[in-house]
């Protein structure tokens, strides 16, 4: 499995401002990506660009070397992409949750495969309650069991570890590291300092433009 | 292919539209003022009594090319939103933004024209006439398009949710017109309606047209000039507009 | 062209003249989720329906208890109270899915947003318009409504209503963003409301009149095909433009 995100003289401006300017990236398979930057430098936004969902950006992108406009449909069905809300609704519960992203997703919708993906994130014992009754850590857990859920290769997600103690913090990090292992590409914005790993490259993003890479 | 796209392109670019605009603007002036004086003159003094209302129908002057124009100015803001949505053209959203409280103002000339134009012939302010309804309907519209263009903290979406809804409006008036005709007929079937009228003799409708012509030479006067400075206002950091400035003081 | 190797994208591209089996899943998935949280929380289904027999209730007190008055303005009544009704639940219809974040994920599925849309709106129309629709014929009676119109009071409400949530979803989605919506949304929307209420309460106006009201149920129809034809898409347009805020 290979996979190639790209992206030449990517730039946004929003009303007037530049978040961003003249960036250009190349990301494979087997890194672990992380975007850094002071809070307002454009980090969510450049995510959501890089997953497809803002279509207002000056540049072009390119997944598998084809440009993302004829290559949508197959980007979208690669991707995985978790954002600063869990998506989680309080009134049903985990397992009803993960069965409507299962479906979402063009999965089978498997009960064994939730529960599965359920215990992954230690929320064995949790699955019929409503998720309005379990904590904010929780039901952030309930967000990342889609990792388990619906095998994609390109992992975007914004600020992940919000709101989850120490060792899920750990299990987490040493998820990304076995996802980029196995071939996979993960691109992460976090304030959290991710423990160095030999795959982990960094994006920094500053005020007006100032964007340096390496 | 590509000539049109980079045809489209040019046109579509601020620095050029505000050089052409320049170069047009003066023209449109110059006939609005003209067919407006010409339009009226000839119409309030020359034009013939109506042999039924006498010469209160002569409101008709400026109730019947507002009336039009309110319509047009609608069409025009929801090609102005497609435009942009589909080319990403900013000029369309600046010419669709100034359109919009231009539009609700004919809009509303022409809802108090035809209650001016009431008091003499059926003697109240307010009739629930099928051209006034629709009229009245037309001007919420044009409240939703402004106030939710207003509403959004960012511009861009504000523009682009105003496209949508301006587009999403335009395909219903056709349809908001003909029910409410139809709802007029069947409960006031036999109340004289002031604008559909048996035919006008040439002296009466020829100074309409004129007036209706000149109204669409104000509106494009006006859209330009209005576009222009709101080019400036939000081009105002780019480097052509600094050296305009820099040009001029 | 390069080789697209990863897995799930070359199975698709492959096969692009088979039916998708996914759409038909993620739509009756959609139908069940938003089924099953209004199910739970029942009182936003019944708020409307209360709030439509207080409005009804409103009118002989502020207007007069005379039957025969009463009977005369019944169905535009009826028809004006329904609506309202359901406009008013129109501003939950997108706004807990923005909150949570379940509407990015929505947008970010491979699926069409458009038919996706479509599901929520016909669980919206299946929980506030029918109900409505339903419950029309009993608040009849106490307005004195004429016999022989409660059927089609009943039906042009259900039809009506259906193309109600569709052009209302529109306003809806354009508004979700936005903190305080809900007048605005009503601002939007009620304009676009017109032919449909024209024609509704129409029919009920022929029935009673004896004129037959097929015509009206047919063009109720018409406006509901042309809705369904062309409001997904202002759906989906607008919910991508205000999960860009």
């Amino acid at each position: 499995m290979t996979l190639r995100l790209q992206a030449s003289d990517l730039a946004c401006e929003r009303d007037d401002r530049w978040l961003f300017k003249d960036l250009d990236l190349d990301i494979r398979g087997g890194e672990i990506v992380r975007v850094e930057g002071p809070n307002g430098s454009g980090k969510t936004t450049l995510l959501k660009i890089l997953s497809g969902q803002l279509a207002d950006y000056q540049g072009e992108l390119f997944w598998n070397e084809r440009p993302m406009r004829q290559a949508r449909q197959a980007f979208l069905e690669n991707l995985l992409y978790l954002g600063h809300a869990p998506g989680v609704k309080a009134a049903l519960t985990p397992l009803e949750n993960l069965a409507w992203y299962q479906a979402l997703a063009g999965e089978p919708v498997q009960e064994p495969t939730r529960l599965a993906a359920l215990e992954a994130v230690g929320l064995a014992g949790f699955e019929d309650l409503p998720a309005g009754q379990l904590s904010a850590g929780q039901q952030r857990r309930v967000a990342l069991a889609r990792l388990e859920l619906t095998p994609r290769p390109l992992w975007v997600l914004d600020e992940p570890f919000t709101a989850i103690d120490r060792e899920g913090v750990e299990a987490l990090e040493a998820r990304l590291v076995t996802h980029a292992r196995s071939g996979g590409c993960v691109l992460v914005t976090t304030h959290h300092e991710l423990k160095a790993s030999h795959q982990l490259r960094h994006i920094r993003l500053g005020r007006g433009g100032q964007d340096a890479e390496h | 292919m590509g000539k049109i796209w980079s045809f489209i392109h040019k046109l579509g670019s601020p620095k050029w539209f505000y050089g052409i605009s320049a170069r047009l603007m003066p023209w449109f002036w110059t006939a609005a003022v003209i067919l407006l004086l010409a339009g009226s003159v000839w119409g309030l003094v020359f034009a013939p009594q109506d042999y039924q209302q006498g010469n209160s129908f002569r409101i008709i002057y400026v109730h019947v090319p507002a009336a039009f124009l309110a319509q047009s100015i609608f069409v025009s803001m929801a090609v102005a939103g497609l435009i942009f949505m589909v080319w990403k053209i900013k000029v369309a959203d600046m010419a669709a933004a100034m359109m919009a409280p231009l539009g609700a103002s004919m809009t509303f000339i022409a809802l108090f024209s035809g209650a001016v134009w009431g008091v003499p012939t059926w003697g109240t302010w307010w009739m629930w006439d099928a051209r006034l309804t629709s009229m009245l309907i037309l001007l919420f519209l044009y409240l939703g398009v402004i106030a939710l263009r207003g509403a959004f903290s960012s511009r861009d979406s504000g523009s682009r949710a105003a496209s949508v809804l301006a587009m999403v409006g335009v395909i219903n008036i056709p349809i908001i017109k003909y029910s409410v005709d139809w709802w007029y007929t069947l409960h006031q079937p036999a109340t004289f309606s002031v604008t559909s009228r048996p035919a006008m003799p040439v002296e009466m409708w020829a100074p309409l047209l004129i007036m209706v012509l000149g109204f669409y030479c104000f509106f494009i006067a006006v859209t330009l000039m209005r576009t222009r400075s709101e080019i400036l206002r939000r081009e105002s950091n780019k480097r052509w507009v600094r050296e305009l400035a820099g040009d001029q003081g | 062209m390069p080789s697209i190797d990863t897995r799930m994208s070359e199975g698709r591209q492959g096969s692009d003249g088979e039916p998708r089996g996914g759409l038909l899943v993620a739509v009756w998935a959609t139908l069940k989720r938003d089924l099953t949280l209004l199910m739970r929380r029942r009182s936003e289904v019944l708020n409307p329906l209360v709030f439509f027999a207080l409005v009804i209730t409103l009118f002989p007190i502020g207007i007069s208890p005379d039957p025969e008055l009463l009977a005369t303005i019944a169905p535009g009544l009826l028809w004006v109270a329904a609506l309202l009704a359901a406009l008013l639940s129109l501003d939950s219809l997108f706004r807990s899915d923005y909150e949570d974040g379940s509407l990015e994920q929505l947008l970010l599925t491979p699926q069409p947003l458009a038919m996706l849309g479509l599901a929520k709106v016909a669980v919206h129309w299946l929980l506030t318009g029918l109900p409505l629709a339903l419950m029309a014929p009993l608040l009849g009676i106490m307005l004195a409504l004429p016999s022989g119109s409660y059927l089609i009071l009943a039906f042009s409400l259900a039809l009506g209503t259906a193309s109600l949530s569709l052009i209302g979803a529109i306003g809806a989605a354009l508004t979700v963003g936005l903190s305080r919506g809900g007048v605005l949304l009503s601002l939007l929307v009620l304009p676009l409301y017109i032919p449909v209420l024209i024609f509704g309460a129409g029919a009920v106006q022929a029935a009673i009149m004896g004129d037959g009201a097929a015509a009206h149920l047919a063009i109720l129809g018409a406006l509901l095909a042309l809705s369904l034809m062309l409001a997904p898409w202002a759906i989906a347009a607008s919910l991508r433009i205000s999960i860009n805020g």
